[in-house]
């Protein structure tokens, strides 16, 4: 198969039809995470089954214009039962969820369990609208789960300010003149229309994954709303092709969970690498941090004792001997430390610096103890962290704030020089 | 109307719904009932891997496969969540489809050597477990094989938790508490997810994850809301465990539906009666306490 075939008419439409619907599904997931409902969609999703099969028990149509009426009916119930359950009792957001999730897809399951026994005539494949497969979606179906995606996508730009404050903070909204009643709603509405198209690409169990984890991936690289949901759209827009070309190569694999797995996979890079959110990023700054901490304290213990060998230091400070073993090294480098007959020394710059330190504390002390009326015997401990994270900028607010004061509430002097 | 098999099903029923109610009691009150539902699907992959690799589907090799699955599910999700900052839900959510995703693909992958698809995962049908009985040598039937698996698992979480009620309630209630008076609170989390995950896999193989998470959330929400003590609340988990399953069932024969289903939605017409009734805060009930008291001060 060459590619010219593969951008056949109908796979073409298949490919253009799955990126349109995972990516407004995308969009509206952005709006999911920030309102930090990032599990609704999950639960929206199992609501669908019983919307669907009373819309075929009112009517005995399979058209998708009779379900998804049915559907977004029943899935937007279950946000309001949801909501209602949290807010009118004690059970929490998360069993609220789990709730709504199994007995409103227990309802359907017993619902088409009763279809399929009281002979509705072309019954089967009822649930077939749960098992969403992309690559098997037909041109009709294409269109009208299209034209619904371009519809939520208009919403979205029309309301997108009202939409921004209110997901971010809906009592702020309310005092600009929002009616936060209306938006909540809305956005639930477009949340279970955006379920309703996600769920033709990938089924209903992956579904929280097409709502959810785009705007979890995109949220690593940015702190902006409207960065993040054209990241989210574009990560899983490009998992759509991914997906469906790779199950279009290796005929048999389902197009759904292909998409979703590629999506992951964009997921897990973004966890791990992005810059300043990434794990990897905040591992580094961790250990960076850990290492300063380590290397002052050390400073500290040979202002205090002038001269100290390695042992009588492993003995002092209990710490790992292999990261004290890295500071001294450290410290040497920077030639604030010198060793002389095995024993350990400050050179001159390492005891300025030394001072530095002690003053920050003894400063921490004193602002605790005279501005923030802290009995002085619960000031060092407080103290013992502050040292190490003073900015320069801090430092001298804080001199000039206190007035260099000569004496910490301990009465040992405080170094400035 | 109840024959044998009917009194094997509702039996295996109360002994899925008094599991998953005792230890779902601990993930409601830590606030982790979606980990529940997030388990009970990602387990897939464990399960299709532990059949490609031993040929079999007999529960001892699909149990410890995914139990294994997961622990691993609640390990990736707290590293998400503590170490790289996605907030918590998300993390749920990215895991558990990243892991059920990989299961249909592997399924599909080797459709011809695996009897298993993502339906039967999420439907499980209880009536067609008296199918398959445990049958000695002599020939005698002892009832269905799933029952021999769940009654030894419903007896061992009743130990674990009866040895173990201080550490588990502790790290429920206040696990900073805990951690300070020496409790192994990571230790205790770990114990609690490999329990949901045995119980989840040896429970859906016969009633389907749906029902497996409706006993592991709606069961203990409806005790909470009827008790504010933890023993009670457990105790009121194995008499709602045995109304559901009644009930559901004979529902469930009398519409000629799901008895899954049924007893599922058996739950759910429960909680509501308690959310609207309950005497501790029971909607209804309050209304009416405010009105007497209104009455009274007029």
């Amino acid at each position: 198969m060459n590619i010219a075939e593969i951008i056949g008419t109908n796979n073409f439409m298949v490919l253009f039809g799955s990126v349109l619907l995972t990516a407004s599904t995308a969009v509206i997931g952005s709006f999911s995470y920030v309102r930090r409902q990032a599990l609704i969609g999950d639960a929206i999703a199992h609501a669908l089954l019983p919307g669907i099969c009373l819309a075929f028990m009112w009517t005995g149509s399979k058209s998708p214009w009779v379900l998804v009426p049915g559907a977004i009916l029943t899935g937007w119930l279950s946000v309001l039962c949801q909501e209602t359950i949290v807010k009118y009792s004690k059970i929490k957001e998360d069993a609220a969820l789990g709730i709504v999730l199994s007995v409103f897809f227990a309802f359907g399951i017993v619902l088409l369990t009763y279809i399929q026994q009281h002979g509705y005539a072309s019954q089967s494949g009822l649930d077939k609208f749960l098992f969403g497969n992309a690559a098997s979606l037909l041109l009709p179906d294409l269109l009208s789960f299209g034209l619904l995606a371009l519809a939520v996508l208009l919403l979205v730009l029309a309301f997108y300010k009202e939409f921004l404050t209110y997901s971010f903070d809906p009592n702020f909204a309310e005092t600009v003149g929002m009616s936060s009643t209306w938006l909540r709603l809305l956005l639930n509405g477009l949340t279970v229309v955006a379920v309703v198209i996600g769920i033709q690409a990938v089924g209903v169990v992956l579904m929280a994954a097409v709502l959810i984890t785009p705007a979890a991936a995109a949220r690593s690289w940015t702190h902006r709303l409207p960065t993040m949901i054209l990241l989210a759209a574009a990560f899983s827009g490009s998992s759509a092709i991914a997906g469906v070309s790779i199950s279009m190569l290796a005929s048999g694999l389902p197009t759904g969970p292909l998409i979703v797995v590629v999506l992951s996979l964009i997921a897990v890079v973004s966890f791990l690498f992005a810059p300043q959110k990434g794990l990897i990023s905040r591992n580094r700054r961790q250990q960076f941090h850990q290492r300063k901490i380590n290397r002052e304290n050390l400073l500290k213990l040979l202002y205090h004792h002038r001269s100290l060998g390695l042992k009588a230091i492993y003995e002092r400070r209990p710490m790992e001997e292999q990261s004290i073993k890295k500071g001294l090294a450290e410290l040497q480098q920077a030639q604030w430390v010198r060793q002389e007959n095995k024993a350990y020394q400050l050179t001159e710059p390492g005891e300025k610096a030394a001072r530095r330190i002690i003053k920050l504390h003894r400063l921490w002390e004193y602002y605790l103890s005279h501005k923030v009326h802290i009995a002085p015997d619960h000031v060092h401990e407080d103290a013992e962290m502050m040292e190490h994270i003073l900015t320069p900028e801090m430092e001298a607010l804080l001199e000039k704030e206190l007035g260099f004061p000569e004496k910490d509430p301990h009465q040992s002097e405080i170094p400035y020089h | 109307m109840l024959n044998s098999d009917a009194i094997w099903i509702i039996f295996t029923g109360f002994l899925v719904a008094s599991s998953c109610g005792l230890l779902g009691s601990f993930l409601v009150l830590r606030r982790m009932a979606m980990v529940g539902d997030a388990i009970s699907h990602a387990v897939l992959p464990g399960i299709v891997i532990g059949y490609l690799v031993t040929g079999s589907r007999e529960p001892w090799v699909m149990v410890p496969a995914a139990g294994l699955l997961g622990i691993l599910t609640s390990s990736i999700i707290e590293v998400l969540h503590q170490k790289a900052g996605v907030q918590s839900d998300a993390s749920i959510g990215v895991t558990f489809t990243f892991l059920f995703a990989i299961g249909v693909i592997l399924i599909s992958m080797f459709a011809g050597q695996v009897d298993l698809d993502q339906e039967c995962v999420l439907y499980g049908e209880i009536a067609y477990l008296p199918l398959n009985p445990l049958v000695l040598a002599n020939g005698w039937s002892l009832g269905p094989k799933m029952v021999w698996i769940l009654m030894p698992l419903l007896l061992l979480i009743s130990l674990g938790i009866y040895l173990f009620y201080t550490p588990l309630s502790l790290t429920a209630f206040d696990p900073a508490f805990a951690l300070s008076i020496g409790i192994k609170v990571g230790f205790w989390h770990q114990v609690l997810m490999g329990a949901v995950s045995f119980t989840t896999v040896a429970s859906f193989d016969s009633v389907g994850a749906i029902l497996v998470v409706a006993f592991l959330v709606v069961i203990p929400s409806t005790a909470w809301l009827l008790s504010q003590r933890l023993p009670l609340m457990l105790g009121l988990c194995l008499l709602l465990a045995f109304i559901i399953s009644v009930t559901g069932y004979l529902a469930a024969s009398w519409l000629n539906v799901s008895i899954s289903g049924a007893m599922a939605c058996s739950s759910g017409v429960l909680f509501v009666l308690a959310f609207l009734f309950s005497p501790l805060e029971g909607r209804v009930w309050l209304a009416f306490k405010k009105k007497s008291q209104q009455i009274g001060s007029i």
